[in-house]
């Protein structure tokens, strides 16, 4: 056990906690046998405080490692420590593609559970959620192998329950099929936000994979301009047949913590041109690697650190397609609050799942990279959550470093049922997170 | 618990009466403060106090009474406060002070122990306590009400400015200690500030209303300095307050 500083992505609100590293649930279960308090880490990709919890034991899952044998029709049973990254260097070079990636590779399958991550097929093919067949789940009250039809409950409150039902050990999944390691990649530039969002609407359900990069620093005729990409896994026939290849390593770091105002409005403003620029008008079946284009941030180690020690929150809001005017008031409010922001991420999502606090609704998600330091960010983030709400959406819990939790409850209508299976497994309210304290989950 | 911008949940206020306090209070409750912890001397000044953090958003409000000329009470004041919150405590902010009449006071032992006790002792032997229940959390915050007179002290305010001048120079201590706790301490600096404290007072320049002090002082809660000055400009007149000639110093503090 050894004390340690913690905090998300974002390198926002760091506490100190017991850390320990088991590699068996036997282990697990002794752990926690004198706890008082705890919660699961995995790579600590979240952004905010998820998983870390100030005073409490936090059980660092990298131990809980090691790959199944992928069966013929794709299925696999991985420890819940281990990596996206690891999984798809195993899986890719005999033709099997995780079913769902978020856009890095560096977090683990029981992270990734807990948050149910959604990538850039969520329109089709739904959350990771939605391709696990069974888990294994360590609670205070024990051990349990919960799937969909054994424990179903427990199951989906698990399902980007974000670590509160329990530790995470195994993760079987359902793996998709490729042929080659490329996508065919379709980009096209949009002058504005109205434009990219009706391509997307028209559009999307062609493509297996689709997401839009938004500028929120214009305003006027040229407010959210965007650069859509998508595209499908290319086929044997479209490409040349080679050896399949996993992901490499990182090339790039960023070795120590840039000045705090490094990104600033200038700098971001400079960067989304540039980035704007370099984008084709229209290009499409351009064949990118499946690192370029699911995890194009995984070629820079610690590219965080970019923004210095004052840290930076990602904001990102769902809601209904009804209300897809909301993204662009909130595309507004930023660009003419002065709040500098990096390209913004809109997806569409198809069907939720039955998690019970899964983040994805159908309709739109805009995620936005936000540097902590200009004073009107606070204020201009509580207006957007407003908006959120009162458009009936919601904030994903595992970008969230500063919500209010009088807001969660009307986000996330199904956390009554939540608390309620919470309450079986955890009668003694023993599995806390800095997350669900701020956010008042669990208590 | 604390957000990313350093809005705090939980709070507590030692000298949780004092004008500049209450305008902090107000900002944080209108933020994520929603346990309000106020301890002070005077119970009806409290109980405004209370009152004005519900009316800003704070569901939970208690006070607790202290004197803080009794320094070896310090610790058990902030155990209690602790208590009544009954959760982690995300920020506990000092502001414990007295200004005094230095003419009245500077030949005068016991007034002038008082000083001491009040701005200094008291302080101190409260942050051992709120150290080590802070540390056991394993996060939390502290902001000292420094001043800037405690960047050089002056003849017309020795006592306090004197006392103050220790108590930031030790909390530089207390933050270095912290590294790596979770826990930090910033030091809040202002100049002159308009309040009960300084009325009838000759203002100085840079002077400011408690409710610039308290913006300033959410901005710097977000920014994680050790030293959050208000108005911000005093970070650089500091610099000329610290290099200046005693002799022109002595004359510029006679104006």
């Amino acid at each position: 056990m050894s004390k340690e500083t913690l905090y998300g992505w974002g390198r926002t609100s760091p506490s100190v906690s017991d850390v320990i590293s088991p590699a068996t649930e036997l282990e697990i279960i002794k752990d926690i046998a004198t706890a008082k308090e705890f919660i699961a880490r995995g790579l600590g990709r979240s952004y905010g405080d998820a998983a870390q919890l100030g005073g409490g034991i936090v059980i660092d899952n990298r131990d809980l490692d090691g790959v199944g044998v992928i069966s013929y029709d794709g299925v696999v049973t991985v420890g819940a420590g281990t990596s996206i990254d690891e999984l798809l260097s195993f899986s890719i070079p005999q033709g099997w593609f995780v079913p769902v990636t978020p856009g890095t590779r560096q977090v683990t399958l029981g992270g990734a559970v807990a948050a149910d991550v959604h990538g850039k097929n969520h329109h089709l093919d739904g959350s990771l959620g939605n391709h696990v067949l069974e888990m294994r789940i360590i609670t205070p009250q024990g051990a349990f192998t919960i799937s969909p039809t054994n424990d179903g409950e427990l199951f989906w409150a698990t399902i980007g329950g974000m670590g509160l039902t329990g530790v995470i050990t195994t993760v079987t999944l359902k793996m998709l099929k490729i042929e080659t390691d490329l996508v065919l990649v379709d980009t096209e530039r949009y002058e504005n936000l109205d434009a990219v969002m009706s391509a997307m609407k028209s559009g999307d359900d062609a493509y297996k994979y689709s997401v839009a990069w938004v500028d929120c620093m214009t305003k006027g005729s040229s407010m959210g301009r965007a650069i859509l990409t998508r595209g499908d896994h290319a086929k044997k026939s479209d490409a040349p047949t080679k050896k399949l290849e996993g992901p490499k390593p990182a090339k790039l770091f960023v070795p120590f913590d840039a000045p705090s105002g490094l990104l600033n409005s200038f700098t971001i403003k400079a960067f989304n041109e540039l980035w704007f620029r370099a984008a084709p008008k229209k290009k499409l079946a351009q064949p990118q690697s499946l690192s370029a284009f699911f995890h194009p941030l995984d070629g820079v180690r610690d590219w965080n650190r970019l923004y210095g020690k004052r840290g930076f929150v990602q904001y990102q809001f769902a809601v209904p397609d009804s209300a897809g005017e909301t993204v662009v008031k909130a595309i507004e409010r930023l660009s003419t609050s002065g709040v500098p922001s990096f390209l913004a991420v809109l997806k569409r999502f198809g069907p939720s799942n039955n998690g019970l606090l899964s983040f994805p609704i159908p309709g739109w998600t805009l995620a936005l990279d936000l540097p902590v330091g200009p004073s009107a960010l606070p204020q201009v983030l509580d207006d957007l959550d407003e908006m959120v709400l009162s458009a009936g959406g919601r904030i994903y819990f595992a970008k969230d470093a500063r919500l209010s939790h009088d807001k969660v409850h009307a986000m996330y209508p199904r956390l009554g049922e939540f608390l309620s299976i919470k309450d079986r497994v955890d009668p003694e309210h023993r599995l806390v997170s800095d997350l669900s304290r701020r956010l008042h989950i669990g208590r | 618990m604390e957000n990313a911008f350093g809005q705090p949940q939980n709070v507590i206020v030692l000298g949780g009466s004092s004008d500049i306090a209450r305008a902090i209070t107000k900002k944080l409750c209108t933020a994520r403060a929603h346990t309000v912890v106020l301890a002070g001397r005077n119970q009806q000044l409290l109980d405004e106090a209370a009152k004005e953090a519900h009316e800003y958003g704070a569901t939970k409000t208690d006070t607790l009474l202290f004197q803080a000329e009794e320094v070896s009470k310090a610790g058990e004041t902030v155990s209690d406060a602790f208590d009544k919150v009954g959760e982690n405590v995300d920020l506990v902010i000092i502001a414990v002070g007295l200004l005094g009449d230095q003419r009245a006071l500077e030949n005068d032992s016991l007034g002038s122990a008082r000083m001491a006790d009040v701005n200094y002792t008291w302080p101190v032997a409260a942050l051992g306590e709120i150290r080590r229940r802070l540390v056991a959390q394993g996060n939390g915050r502290i902001l000292v009400i420094s001043s800037v007179a405690s960047v050089r002290v002056y003849r017309d305010a020795y006592l306090y400015s004197g006392a103050k001048a220790g108590l930031d120079r030790l909390c530089q201590g207390v933050a270095e200690s912290l590294k790596g706790t979770g826990v930090s301490l910033q030091l809040l600096r202002p100049g002159f500030v308009r309040s009960k404290m300084t009325a009838g007072q000759k203002e100085a320049p840079f002077t400011t209303g408690v409710n610039e002090v308290a913006e300033n002082t959410m901005r710097g809660l977000a920014s994680n300095d050790l030293v959050i000055w208000s108005p911000p400009i005093l970070k650089y007149v500091s610099i000329a307050m610290r290099l200046m000639p005693n002799q022109i110093w002595s004359k510029v503090m006679k104006r």
